[in-house]
């Protein structure tokens, strides 16, 4: 690890303040950037230690729910309100990473958690992520673990997280403030897609910082499931992961949301594949042309071209546990 | 609007924080770099070399540790962000001669062969039983998933652990 500085503000204005500089980042329960660190792939000048923010609690919020940036994704899976009600998101994080990881693992860490591309953690390769204008080495390399949807000729990276896939479904909302003041950030805006620039995961600004997550007053807890295939059943990243939620009336599909993580940059939804489904009588055949619709476009790299299929198949099997009311714990291992 | 960060005000030299931390009980005070990881912290400041350093980056699960009760890999932690925290680790787990319900069970289970992984088993195991999520053996075996025994010890682990799952001195 470099040389860096360290502060430890306890109010949120303060923070704003100590994270305005370049070269500063923000710590919270550390499982990314301090892995990053140990790597040199992130060096920073100063770290700004968030901890001691009051953004630790979960709030009925509108009906709704307030998820702090610090509350730990632990905490949030095993709230009671997220159980009972938003049980999509309870899945998707107890589905990542590992129970100690997910015990310092916070909110807002999750969002902003860099991806695993295997060049972005290794110096000695060119990455446009890492060091832009360097070029993409897994363009034509080892990239099992890449994108198939979204991509672009500078990157091809996907986001890694889980809970992200989650909150995709559920069209929550972030809150952040800033240098610039306070503003609130739509789920399917926050994160973007690499295009010319990959440096940039997200659509936060400079010295931005998360204050909390907004949860919709919904409930998808009778039709939804959160299914995520890996190379391992525990403890790995997606390589494809679907979440879906719907709401039945009188045998058909009133509204379908189906997210993919794994395969994208961001969370991949499509409009086209959701609207598909309103209206139809559930169906594998129904299903399977949302899912044809949500991979419209897809384009494999080689080593990650099984993907596709991979995809297809997962989102019709998740597409009928959500509407069989049949969602797949992630103790139940099962994989067809 | 794009914002134009201003210059780092030039923090980086060496500044050793002063923490606090309860080990095992015992009150310790510590001045440090922020670079220092727990996991160094115990195992080069405190001589608790029971905690063991598998991977460094969160794959492995042989740092876990209990902090403020809940089981953490302390290779990814930074120690002054635990300024203020309890730490228990293997060595704080027995009383006097007597070995923690874990700890037995571990040994009456034949639940390790190198012992690498244990102290990080063991003490991911209490913090396991203490969070109450893990209700039968396929959930003991994916809540332990963050442990991983490169001698393959699995099943035995999962015997020793269900042995005790139901007793209240053993989380
Ligand atoms: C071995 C391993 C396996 C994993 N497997 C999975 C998996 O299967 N699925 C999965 O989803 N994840 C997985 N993870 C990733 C894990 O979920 C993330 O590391 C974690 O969510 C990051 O949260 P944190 O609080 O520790 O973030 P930190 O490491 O503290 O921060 C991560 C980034 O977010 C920024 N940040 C943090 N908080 C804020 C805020 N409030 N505002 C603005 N910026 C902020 C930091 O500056 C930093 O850039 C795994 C991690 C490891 C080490
Ligand atoms: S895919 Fe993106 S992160 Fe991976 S090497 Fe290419 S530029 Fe870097
Ligand atoms: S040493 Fe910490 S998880 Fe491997
Ligand atoms: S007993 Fe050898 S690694 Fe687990």
């Amino acid at each position: 690890m470099n040389r860096f500085g360290y502060d430890r503000p306890s109010d949120v204005a303060e923070a704003v303040r100590d994270g305005n500089a370049r070269g500063v980042r923000f710590l919270a329960g550390g499982s990314n950037l301090v892995d990053l660190m140990k790597e040199n792939v992130e060096r920073p000048v100063r770290v700004v230690d968030i901890n001691r923010l009051p953004l630790h609690a979960i709030e009925d919020h509108d009906g709704g729910l307030r998820i702090g940036a610090l509350a730990t994704n632990s905490e949030t899976a095993w709230d009671a309100r997220v159980e009972a009600k938003y049980p999509v998101l309870a899945s998707s994080i107890l589905a990542g990473a590992s129970p100690q990881l997910r015990n310092v693992a916070t909110a807002g860490g999750n969002l902003n958690q860099r991806t695993r591309c295997l060049y972005f953690y290794d110096n000695t390769t060119a990455c446009n992520k890492r060091e832009p204008g360097t070029g993409c080495s897994a363009i034509g390399g080892v990239n099992r673990v890449n994108a198939i949807l979204g991509a672009s000729p500078s990157c091809i990276a996907t986001h890694p997280s889980d809970m992200c896939v989650g909150l995709a479904v559920l069209n929550a909302t972030v809150n952040v403030t800033g240098p610039l003041g306070d503003r609130t950030i739509p789920f399917a805006d926050y994160h973007r897609l690499p295009g010319e620039d990959p440096s940039r995961d997200n659509t936060l600004k400079p010295g931005e910082l998360i204050t909390s997550i907004d949860l919709p007053d919904e409930d998808f807890s009778g039709n939804y499931t959160y299914l995520k295939l890996r190379d391992r059943l525990s403890y790995a990243f997606a390589l494809v992961s679907v979440a879906v939620v719907m709401r039945i009336e009188n045998g058909r599909i009133a509204e379908a949301r189906i997210a993919l993580g794994g395969v994208a940059h961001k969370p991949w939804r499509s409009k086209t594949a959701e609207g598909l489904l309103v209206g139809e009588v559930p169906s594998q055949s129904a299903f399977l042309a949302a899912a044809h619709a949500l991979l419209e476009g897809a384009q494999g790299q080689g080593a990650n071209d099984f993907k596709i299929g991979l995809a297809r198949r997962a989102i019709v099997r998740a597409c009928r546990q959500a509407a069989d009311g049949t969602p797949q714990s992630q103790i139940d291992k099962r994989v067809a | 609007m794009p914002t134009k960060l201003a210059e780092p005000t030039a923090q980086t030299a060496e500044r050793l924080i002063d923490i606090d931390l309860t080990v095992n009980g015992k009150a310790e005070h510590f001045s440090i770099a922020p670079w220092v990881t727990l996991l160094d912290l115990l195992r080069e400041r405190l001589d608790l070399t029971g905690t063991k350093k598998g991977c460094d980056h969160g794959q492995c699960g042989a740092c876990t540790v209990l902090v403020d009760g809940k089981r953490v890999n302390s290779c990814l932690t930074l120690a002054v962000v635990r300024d203020g925290s309890e730490i228990q680790t293997i060595e704080g787990l027995s009383s006097g001669d007597t070995l923690h319900p874990m700890q037995q069970a571990f040994i009456d289970h034949d639940a390790f062969q190198c012992g690498y992984c244990t102290p990080g088993q063991i003490c991911s195991a209490i913090g396991m039983l203490r969070e109450g999520k893990a209700d039968g053996r396929d959930a003991i075996r994916e809540n332990m998933s963050g442990n991983l025994c490169r001698c393959g010890a699995y099943t035995n682990i999962a015997d020793a652990i269900e042995s005790v799952q139901g007793r209240e001195d053993a989380r």
